[in-house]
């Protein structure tokens, strides 16, 4: 059971850690100074969730390792985020949609977590989902303010989901484990959780009057460690520090 | 070396941590914040109880050093500060002090109960708008006073 717990823990620490160096990469390039500020402040809040979920990790593994261990020295095979969160940040209509698609994600599924029969699992979704309410709220607004703006903003708008969207189903991927967690309702049904997104999802495209592509390449294997090119690339900046000089400290 | 004769007790000790203050909003001490959770004494040894705002808040680490240093100053060398997220940190644990401490810093606290307008810290205004979800720190929102034309932060209500 410990194993499958700690594989889960590593998907949602992985996917949090990931999804916040990407964000974290906007710092001094936002649009304009309260925007730049708030991206580094999103990206500080996943960074955190990412450092509990890791921590719970090393408690759990049969392996001496520390959370800093797990989040850089691990290898882009032994990563578990979705593709969704490697993707380069691309404009800023990318990373907002793409960050409320996550948001979005992680509200429901914090929420869900909650009732978590692994206790250390819903205290930290308790914890951090008042945080990514707060996220959501952001980047709702910010997906209506740009696909109602002019035509510019919302055709990147419709690029981005054009780009995205078949990256999203694989956020509610499962693997033998997670079945196993489910079934001990350790972490919520995943095909019910995807239900609850979709909804929520349409009905904000829906008034962002932007059009769901009907087909494309649907992203899967992150859970497995098959990661796209992007990942290599963001670890070799992220991890370059401990790699370079290993145990260094602030 | 003497060592006092008296045991230490753990009001003695809130006291002393009642000059802890935040590192970022420093008109506020760590208890008022709400951070301040549990204080024991065993064998003179002291075991402080933070809870952290905002998971990823940088200042955590400050205000560990913080409350080490400042017992050390009155003595106490033996000090273990733990880190607990349950029960999770809300802005309800902010006294009412506190409350009037970030309000005279010029930081509108956070409402107590949600639909209540947020007043400007300098004239009281009600007449007042978002700019940013996000200040210059994560648990903070950037305002505008559209009356006296002041922008302020506001401590954003987290429950
Ligand atoms: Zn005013």
């Amino acid at each position: 059971m410990n194993k499958a717990i700690e594989h889960y823990l590593l998907r949602l620490a992985d996917t949090a850690l990931t999804q916040s160096q990407r964000i974290a990469e906007w710092c001094g390039h936002g649009p304009f100074l309260e925007e730049d500020i708030a991206l580094t402040n999103v990206a500080l809040d996943l960074l955190g969730h990412a450092k509990l979920l890791y921590e719970q990790a090393a408690e759990v593994s049969e392996q001496d390792v520390s959370a800093d261990d797990l989040a850089f020295l691990r290898d882009v095979d032994a990563f578990k985020n979705p593709i969704l969160t490697e993707l380069p940040r691309g404009d800023f209509a990318f990373t907002t949609l793409k960050q409320y698609f996550v948001d979005q994600f992680n509200v429901l599924l914090y929420q869900a977590l909650m009732d978590s029969q692994y206790q250390p699992l819903s205290d930290i979704a308790t914890k951090a989902l008042k945080e990514v309410r707060y996220h959501l709220t952001r980047s709702r607004d910010w997906c209506l303010r740009l696909s109602l703006s002019t035509d510019e903003a919302k055709q990147k708008m419709q690029a981005a989901l054009d780009d995205l969207y078949f990256y999203t189903p694989e956020l509610f991927e499962t693997d033998d484990q997670l079945n196993q967690l489910m079934a001990e309702s350790i972490i919520p049904d995943m095909s019910a959780l995807h239900n609850q997104w979709q909804q929520q999802v349409d009905e904000l495209l829906n008034k962002c009057q932007l059009k769901t592509p009907t087909s494309g390449w649907l992203a899967t294997g992150g859970l497995r460690g098959e990661h796209s090119e992007h990942l290599g690339y963001m670890l070799a900046d992220m991890q370059f520090l401990q790699r370079a000089y290993p145990g260094c400290e602030w | 070396m003497t060592k006092t004769t008296t045991p230490l007790s753990e009001s003695q000790v809130k006291a002393w941590l009642g000059d802890v203050k935040d590192p970022e909003i420093p008109v506020i001490s760590i208890a008022d914040l709400g951070v301040l959770y549990d204080v024991t004494v065993d064998n003179n040894e002291v075991l402080v109880t933070i809870l952290p705002t905002y998971s990823g808040c940088p200042a955590m680490d400050t205000m560990q050093e913080d409350i080490v240093e400042h017992l050390k100053q009155q003595g106490v060398d033996q000090v273990r500060v733990v880190v607990k997220n349950t029960p999770a940190w809300t802005t309800d644990r902010i006294t009412k002090q506190g409350r009037r401490q970030l309000q005279a810093y010029g930081i509108a606290p956070p409402l107590e109960k949600s639909g209540q307008p947020i007043s400007c810290p300098q004239c009281g205004s009600t007449n007042t708008t978002c700019i940013s979800q996000f200040g210059s720190t994560a648990c903070k929102a950037l305002y505008r006073c559209e009356d006296c034309l002041e922008p302020f932060d506001y401590f954003k209500c987290h429950v």
